[in-house]
This record gives C-alpha cells, sequence and structure tokens, in this order.
C-alpha cells in the first residue's frame, strides 16, 4: 500500500461548508443575550470541522482502511477473544424498540426491555452457577471493582475491618490489581508454579486473616485450567475470605464447569469477549456481576425483580453498595449477547467451547516444535509461548508480531502474562476455520525459518504496512494529543 | 442442530485430534476435576433460527413505548437529539465495530486517528488542551475526576452540588468508598448550588468542588462566582460536569478555570438505548495529563518520518502499572467516541451553535405556553433547554395519562428530590416541533383540569 499521509478531519475543513441538516425555527424567536449575562455566552466557536456529508464518508472510510477487525482477518489476540460478531445482533440492537427508549420511562412502557434483562440475568446465572446477576457494570474492569466493593460490604457488615488484602496470581490481568486498589485494598502477589499453576504453598503463606479476597482467572492467563482449584477455596474460605471469579475466560468452560460449582462467591463475565459484544476498537463492553446467596444483598441497586407478571427496579436493597453505574448498564451490549445466548443455547454454548479448546490445542501442538511452549499439558481456549528461542537468534516477540502484519494478520498478545519471557499468547476462538488456523501455523514456522536464515527481514517488519514502527518515545516524551491549527 | 457461527466439520475435529494425539475432545477437559464438572446441559432456551429470533426480539421491541414513535420531553441526563444518517454508516464500517483496542498502531491507523480527532473535538468544546480517549459515562467520567482530585491533592473532602444529576452523585458515593473520601452535598437553593454554603463548607481539606453546567435542573450555574471562591483555598480542583452541546453557545468551563471538565457526548449521535453504552469524555489541563485514567492517542512519526498515531502515556494504565495506575479501567467507549465524532463533523463548527440555539428558543417557547396555561414555572434565571414546571398531583398520574396520548412526559424530581412534589423537568431538544409543544401543553392543562 502506498505509504502516504491521510489528513485529519480538520485539515478537509473549509470556511462555509456544512453538513449539518437542522430544522428551521418554528416559533417566534426569543432573544438569548437578553436573558444571559455576557460572561456566560462564548464568544469562539470551537474549531469543529466545515465539511460537506461526501467529505466525511470519505474521510471515515478512509480511516476504516487504515484498521483492521475481525471481519478483516485472524485475530488470535489472547486473552481478548476476537470471535466472530454476529450481524443479527447489530440489526436487533438498532430496532427502534430497543435503541430510542429513555431509562427514565415509566416501567411499564418499556416491559419488553426488561423482559430481555431479565431473561439475559437468568441465562448468565445458569452458565455461571451463581444465585444472582446484575447487568450494571459497564465492563470487565468494572465488573471486578464492583465484586470487591460486594466483598468489602460483606466483610464490613460482619464487623470484620482488618480485610485489607486482596490476593492476585503473578500471571493476572492487570485490571485485577488495579481494581483492588481501586476498591481501597492492597494488592498482594501469589506466585504460579512450574506448571504453570497457583502454587499452593505460596497460596498459604499470603493467605491470612487479612485476606479479603483471592481473585482468580480459570482457564487462568496461561490458558491451563487450575486443576486445584478446590484445595485453593478451601484454603481462602478457611481464613474467612472471598473467591472473585474474572470471566474473561469463560470461553473455555461453558457447560464443562461453571464458577459457581467451583466454590467462587463472585464472578464478572465480559459480554463483549464470550457473548460477541464487539469489541468497537476499545469498547463499549458490558461487565454483569454474579454472586452466591451470601453476597446477594449487596449487588448494586437497581436489581431488576420479576413481580408477579411485571418487571420492576428493585430499590429497596439496603445493604446494596450503591450504584456503580447511571442507569442500568450498558443495555445495548447486553442485549447482543442475549440474541447471542438465543441463538446457540445451552448445546450450542458448550460446542463454542469443545472447539475453542480443541482449536487452541491444534495450534498449540503444530507450533510447539519451532516455538518453546514453557508448559506442556492440554491448554484450554487459549496457549502461551515463549520467543525464547528466536530471541537467542537476535529476533524479538515483538518482531515476530510485526512480521505477522505482512501476512496480513493481527498479531497474538505479547509480553503477557508477565510470567513468561518473551510471551506470545495465541486465542484463535471457535469461530475460526481449520484452514485459517492451518494459514496461520504456516506462516508462523515461515517467521521461525526467517529468523534462522534472515533475521533481518523480521527484526525490520512490517514491511508493507501503510505505516512503519512508530516512534513511541518521543510520543510519550513530548506528548502531541490533539490538533493544532 | 447445526450452528452457523461454527465452522468446525467431523473430519476437521478427527484430523485435529490425531494431530493433538487425544481421542476425544472430551480428553481435552480432563483435567478439570470430576467434583466440578458440570454434567448435563445447561438449561437454556433452545435455540432459536435467526428468522424466528429476529420476529421474537422484534416483538419485545414492539412491546416497549419508543421515541420514534411518541413525542419525548423526558431528559434528565439522556436527550433525543437528531442522529444524522452517516453516524450508523461509519459506526457500521466492521474496520471499526469488529476491532480490538489499537495496540498495534500499523493496522490501527484509522482508529487511532479518529480518537485523536475526538480528543481535538472535545478540548475544543470544554476549553481544555487535553482530552482522553473516553470514559463508561457521563457519571463514572465524574466519579473518576472525583478519585483523581483527591490523589492529586492528597485531601480527602469532596464538596457536590445537589443540582449535579442524582445517579451521578450515587455514582460518586460508590466510587468514594474506596479511598475513604468524605462527600458532602451542598443544597440547592431555586434550582442553584447555594454557595454561601459551598463557601461554608471549603477549607483546607477540600480536594475538590463539583458543580454541573447546565445544571441538572437545566440551569447555568455561575461558574465564575464559585471559582473565586475555590480559589481563596490553594490546591482545591474545580471539577465541572457539562452537557458538551450547550457548550455550542454557553462559555466553555475551560475559560472560568475548571481543572476536570467530564460529560457524556450521548447528545451526539448515540441513541438513548434505556440509558447505555453512551460515552463518557474527561478533558483537563497539561498539568494533569500524565494521571488521566484512560487510554490517550498521541501524534508521532514512524521510522520513515511519516505522521501517525499511537496509545501513549501508557504509564499511568493497568496493564502497565497494575495496582499503581492511575484507574483500573481498561475498555472505554471508543465505539460511541467515533459515532459521536461523526455527529459533531457532521454538525459542524457551525451547526453546533445554531443546534444549541434551536434547543434554547424551543425550550423558551414551552415556558412561555406553560406560562400562558397558568402553570407554574419554577425556572427563572438562565436555562438551557430543560425547564422545571409544577403540577398538581403526582408526576407519575400525569405521565400515564400523557403516555396514552402519545407524549412521554418529564422527569419526576420527587424521585430524586423528596421535597419537589409535583415538580416536573421538561426536555425540549430541536426535533420537538411547535405542534408538539402546543399539544403537550393543552393534554397537560387537561390533566391538571
Amino acid at each position: 500500500m502506498a505509504n502516504q499521509d491521510f489528513p485529519l478531519i480538520f485539515e478537509r475543513s473549509k470556511e462555509g461548508r456544512t453538513s449539518y441538516s437542522l430544522p428551521e425555527l418554528d416559533i417566534p424567536e426569543f432573544d438569548l443575550e437578553d436573558e444571559f449575562e455576557d460572561t456566560f455566552i462564548r464568544k469562539t466557536a470551537p474549531e469543529l470541522p466545515e465539511v460537506s456529508e461526501l467529505e466525511i464518508m470519505r474521510h471515515y472510510t478512509g480511516l476504516s482502511r487504515r484498521n483492521y477487525g475481525v471481519d478483516s482477518g485472524f485475530y488470535p489476540l489472547g486473552s481478548c477473544t476476537m470471535k466472530y460478531n454476529p450481524k443479527i445482533n447489530e440489526d436487533v440492537a438498532r430496532l427502534d424498540g430497543f435503541s430510542h427508549i429513555h431509562p427514565y420511562q415509566d416501567p411499564k412502557s418499556v416491559q419488553g426491555a426488561m423482559e430481555m434483562m431479565y431473561d439475559l440475568q437468568e441465562s448468565l446465572k445458569e452458565i455461571t452457577g451463581m444465585n444472582e446477576v446484575s447487568l450494571q457494570p459497564a465492563a470487565g474492569a468494572q465488573g471486578e471493582w464492583t465484586g470487591l466493593m460486594m466483598i468489602r460490604a460483606f466483610h464490613e457488615a460482619n464487623g470484620d475491618f482488618n480485610r485489607t488484602k486482596v490476593i492476585v496470581p503473578d500471571s493476572a490481568h492487570g485490571t485485577n490489581p488495579a481494581s483492588a486498589t481501586v476498591a481501597g485494598f492492597d494488592a498482594v502477589t501469589v506466585k504460579s508454579n512450574e506448571k504453570g499453576l497457583v502454587d499452593l504453598e505460596d497460596l498459604r503463606r499470603v493467605v491470612d486473616n487479612d485476606t479479603a479476597a483471592l481473585m482468580l482467572t480459570n482457564p487462568n492467563t496461561l490458558g491451563l485450567f487450575e486443576t486445584e482449584i478446590l484445595e485453593m477455596a478451601e484454603i481462602v474460605h478457611e481464613a474467612g475470605g472471598k473467591l472473585y471469579y474474572d470471566g474473561a475466560n469463560l470461553n473455555a468452560i461453558m457447560g464443562y464447569a461453571r464458577p459457581g460449582d467451583m466454590g467462587f462467591d463472585v464472578v464478572h463475565l465480559n459480554l463483549h469477549k464470550t457473548f460477541t459484544g464487539p469489541h468497537g476498537g476499545g469498547g463499549p463492553g458490558s461487565g454483569p456481576v454474579g454472586v452466591s446467596k451470601e453476597l446477594t444483598p449487596y449487588l448494586p441497586k437497581p436489581l431488576l425483580i420479576k413481580n408477579d407478571d411485571m418487571y420492576v427496579f428493585d430499590y429497596d436493597r439496603p445493604e446494596s453498595i450503591g450504584r456503580v453505574k447511571p442507569y442500568y448498564g450498558n443495555f445495548g451490549i447486553n442485549l447482543r449477547a442475549y440474541t447471542y445466548i438465543r441463538t446457540m443455547g445451552g448445546e450450542g454454548l458448550k460446542k463454542v467451547s469443545e472447539y475453542a479448546v480443541l482449536n487452541a490445542n491444534y495450534m498449540m501442538r503444530k507450533l510447539e516444535k519451532e516455538y518453546d511452549l514453557p508448559f506442556p499439558q492440554h491448554c484450554k481456549h487459549e496457549f502461551v509461548l515463549s520467543g525464547k528461542r528466536q530471541k537467542k537468534l537476535g529476533v524479538r516477540t515483538l518482531d515476530i508480531a510485526k512480521r505477522l502484519l505482512d501476512f496480513g494478520y493481527h498479531p497474538p498478545t505479547i509480553y503477557f502474562p508477565l510470567n513468561v519471557e518473551e510471551a506470545l499468547m495465541v486465542e484463535p476462538t471457535e469461530t475460526e476455520s481449520k484452514e485459517t488456523l492451518d494459514g496461520f501455523i504456516e506462516t508462523m514456522l515461515e517467521i521461525s525459518d526467517e529468523a534462522k536464515n534472515d533475521p533481518e527481514t523480521v527484526q525490520d517488519a512490517p514491511h508493507n504496512t501503510i505505516v512503519k514502527r512508530m516512534d513511541e518515545t518521543t510520543a510519550a516524551r513530548k506528548p502531541i494529543l490533539r490538533y493544532n491549527k | 442442530m447445526e450452528f452457523r457461527y461454527l465452522p468446525m466439520t467431523e473430519t476437521d475435529k478427527k484430523e485435529m485430534l490425531k494431530t493433538i494425539g487425544a481421542d476425544s475432545t472430551d480428553a481435552l477437559f480432563s483435567d478439570i476435576p470430576s467434583k466440578v464438572r458440570f454434567v448435563g446441559d445447561l438449561n437454556l432456551k433452545k435455540p432459536a433460527n435467526e428468522a424466528e429470533l429476529k420476529k421474537e426480539l422484534t416483538n419485545l421491541a414492539n412491546k416497549n413505548a419508543n421515541l420514534k414513535e411518541y413525542s419525548s420531553f423526558l431528559g434528565a441526563g439522556v436527550y433525543d437529539h437528531f442522529i444524522p444518517s452517516v453516524v450508523d454508516h461509519v459506526i457500521s464500517r466492521s474496520e471499526f465495530y469488529t476491532a480490538y483496542t489499537p495496540y498495534q498502531p500499523e493496522i490501527s491507523q484509522g482508529e487511532l486517528q479518529a480518537i485523536f480527532e475526538f480528543q481535538t473535538m472535545i478540548s475544543e468544546l470544554t476549553g481544555m488542551p487535553v482530552a482522553n480517549s473516553s470514559m463508561y459515562d457521563g457519571g463514572t467520567a465524574l466519579a473518576e475526576a472525583v478519585n483523581l482530585s483527591a490523589a492529586t491533592t492528597k485531601r480527602k473532602k469532596i464538596l457536590v452540588s445537589k443540582t449535579v444529576h442524582p445517579e451521578s452523585r450515587a455514582v460518586i458515593d460508590s466510587y468514594a468508598k474506596g479511598p475513604n473520601l468524605e462527600i458532602v452535598e451542598i443544597d440547592q437553593v431555586n434550582g442553584l448550588t447555594d454557595l454561601k454554603q459551598l463557601a461554608d463548607e471549603l477549607d483546607e481539606n477540600t480536594a475538590s468542588v463539583v458543580i454541573q453546567y447546565p445544571n441538572f435542573f437545566g440551569q447555568i450555574e455561575p461558574l465564575n462566582e464559585v471559582k473565586e471562591l475555590i480559589d481563596q483555598q490553594k490546591k482545591t480542583m474545580f471539577i465541572v460536569s457539562s452537557n458538551p452541546l450547550a457548550l455550542g453557545y454557553l462559555t466553555p468551563p475551560g475559560e472560568f478555570g475548571a481543572d476536570i471538565v467530564v460529560g457524556d457526548t450521548q447528545v451526539f449521535g448515540i441513541p438513548a438505548q434505556f440509558g447505555g453504552p453512551h460515552c463518557g469524555y474527561f478533558a483537563t489541563t497539561t498539568k494533569l495529563m500524565r494521571k488521566v485514567p484512560g487510554r490517550l492517542v498521541g501524534q508521532t512519526t514512524d521510522e520513515d518520518g511519516q505522521r501517525g498515531f499511537v496509545l501513549t502515556l501508557q504509564a499511568r494504565e493497568q496493564h502497565i502499572r497494575r495496582d499503581k495506575a492511575t484507574s483500573n479501567i481498561c475498555s472505554n467507549q471508543a465505539l460511541n467516541a467515533l459515532a459521536s465524532s461523526v455527529a459533531m463533523s457532521s454538525i459542524g463548527k457551525h451547526g453546533l451553535k445554531k443546534m444549541a440555539m434551536l434547543n434554547m428558543q424551543k425550550a423558551r417557547y414551552m415556558k412561555q405556553k406553560l406560562s400562558e396555561s397558568n402553570f407554574e414555572i419554577i425556572t427563572q434565571d438562565a436555562f438551557f433547554n430543560e425547564l422545571v414546571v409544577k403540577v398538581t398531583g403526582p408526576v407519575s398520574d400525569y405521565n400515564e395519562k400523557l403516555l396514552k396520548k402519545g407524549f412521554i412526559g418529564g422527569y419526576d424530581l420527587e424521585q430524586a428530590y423528596p421535597e419537589l412534589h409535583g415538580h416536573m423537568l421538561i426536555a425540549v431538544t430541536e426535533i420537538r416541533t411547535k405542534e408538539e409543544i402546543d399539544t403537550f401543553v393543552k393534554e397537560l392543562g387537561d390533566i391538571n383540569g
């Protein structure tokens, strides 16, 4: 592709050009300046673009062609579950009866929307094995924080104010320790053992009567199932702590295991991962929380419940942690997740996990010949390779990722989890065909050959993207965060 | 049962299992202890085919009274504005909506540049030099601003006006529990912040003062006077929550010396959709740039000197800093920020003021008509596109009757302000016509008796 600068929308702007279509004033005009003190009347118009409608479409169509989504090609980004985003979801979310309803309408006039939300709550309860679900949290990280705030409220209700620690494995997502801090806890790390699982000895060492909770992803970020989950639950519960399930990796186990049955007290789900809410270039997401019976009183309010034949928002929840977000959550994303669950049913969701795991194991076995595999057991929906062998040849994991761009692939997640050197985290998802997997495998093997025979080609990659590697150091040292004329 | 999203064939399955060296897919799950292994089928509704499901969900949608069929005068933080057709055409491009966060800049220049443009537009509207890539919504953006002010000033006391959106205040309360902040609410007098009480409460422990502009009642708070009070305390920060459409007419908070300006861009190209997803914005000073929550896009160059964009200053963020991060936010509202960018481009520099003024004109016409029908109008001072009117019974009774006449009535202020029984908050946007306003006032009068 030609290496050319693409103008900013502001650089396309020309005085006097318009794209808006506003109604004419159909009422007698009022003198506004009379009503306002001069100091409150804006003197300089904000520099929004002045462009025609066609120029808007050309601009954003051009930008879209400089972007890459799941519909563009394979996106094996570990931990992100970049599966196909069904088109019926998008159509349904645009129905007037869903997209153009106001959160403060009389609940009697939005029973259809509330019925969908209720059914979704019920479905998520069944999938996770939890007692009750709230759809309020806006995204995964907010779900984590919501869950921890409920755990905090639970301990405080028991007069237990000394539980200051939240334990997170060294392989955990960055949001886990960050959410712990925001919820007012100290994050404490528990080590992984040589099998890539939480080290029970170390867990016993860090868990004590200061422990509020253990946050866990299962399967963990290495794509491995924490086989000693019941022992871990026992250690934490015996010390009076609670078990938190980060649902980022639920795609691996639907219909095979449920967090509620493993002893988890709180769960959050990423509906934009497992349940096909599109990622949108970084959101919006949706992060519902599920809880055990014991923690149900602390759920955010209002809670959507069914009274006889009416769906109502219950605000009378004295032990609730309160609101975590205005209104009732990201309804539009929840609706897409519901549409997906209705498409798949229990049978389909189990197949989703079956094939996600089969695809990951297949790729792992094909790739372990050329890339180091730190943990040899069967994986779940994703696996982590190490680029150690290539690094010795002068080719870093970053180079491999950039080289993949030349072949039209989105690279795997790199340098995460932190407990694997030169990590390459691959999550194929169940919606990819064997041919697609084979194509990617072949490319990865080819890059491994290049690392041996022609390392420069990999080190200098990418070669045919619209821009080359970016100067990120200058970007951070002398930040330019907006356009200036 | 066939599943159209699952391309696996029996042949594929066999070949793949052979490569793996497993007898069955079940063997791949043998690491799940039998005690926690789920047996049987998930008890969910049986799978629906596409046609059947579309019908089922259309029926569900049709059970809701929607803002396209009914004339709505409901606002209170969520507004029914016109959405230009270009918006949905752009955000339906799957290169945008099926993409992840732009961590690989070489193949994400489209999204990165779109965010950079969004940041610029928000900076222009608010009069602040720095804006981030978006937050979940206006309410959580405000709560993050409060927590940031406490962390920066190392103070615990926050003064929040009761004229701030009640649900934003509820979210502030929840977020404040983590860092143990003391939230002091300042009363409202005639729909404006009680400046005397604010002055009394302001002290050397005050981390920030939170004001909404226009406020929840639609009125214009005197930011200049608030700022003068704040300046008597060193370090105390000024946080303003603003409807960005109103800033097409009003002097931006940046010009009044705000430290952080937040709000929701739902007014630009995002449908109400029962309260979310909307799109928060977060704008601040250069001084606070390295403490901003969420993602920031910066301009830079590639190896060939070509202009390009990257996620930057990531040392603030959870994936790098973990427990030391400014905030735990990860996913935000990129696609909705894009929708708002397209809408703002469409409305443009001159359209924005025109649109803001149309809202204001029509709201004043509503006020005049209500006055003529002998309604008591509570709103007296300068206001934007919302006003408070007194009715003679519970607002919910009125709204039930209005719905039967094809109207979605205003917000019942008693829900959040027990002292405001029978007070309705009415929003009038540019898409309401003279005829709709006339009829609405007539119907309201008929109910009033």
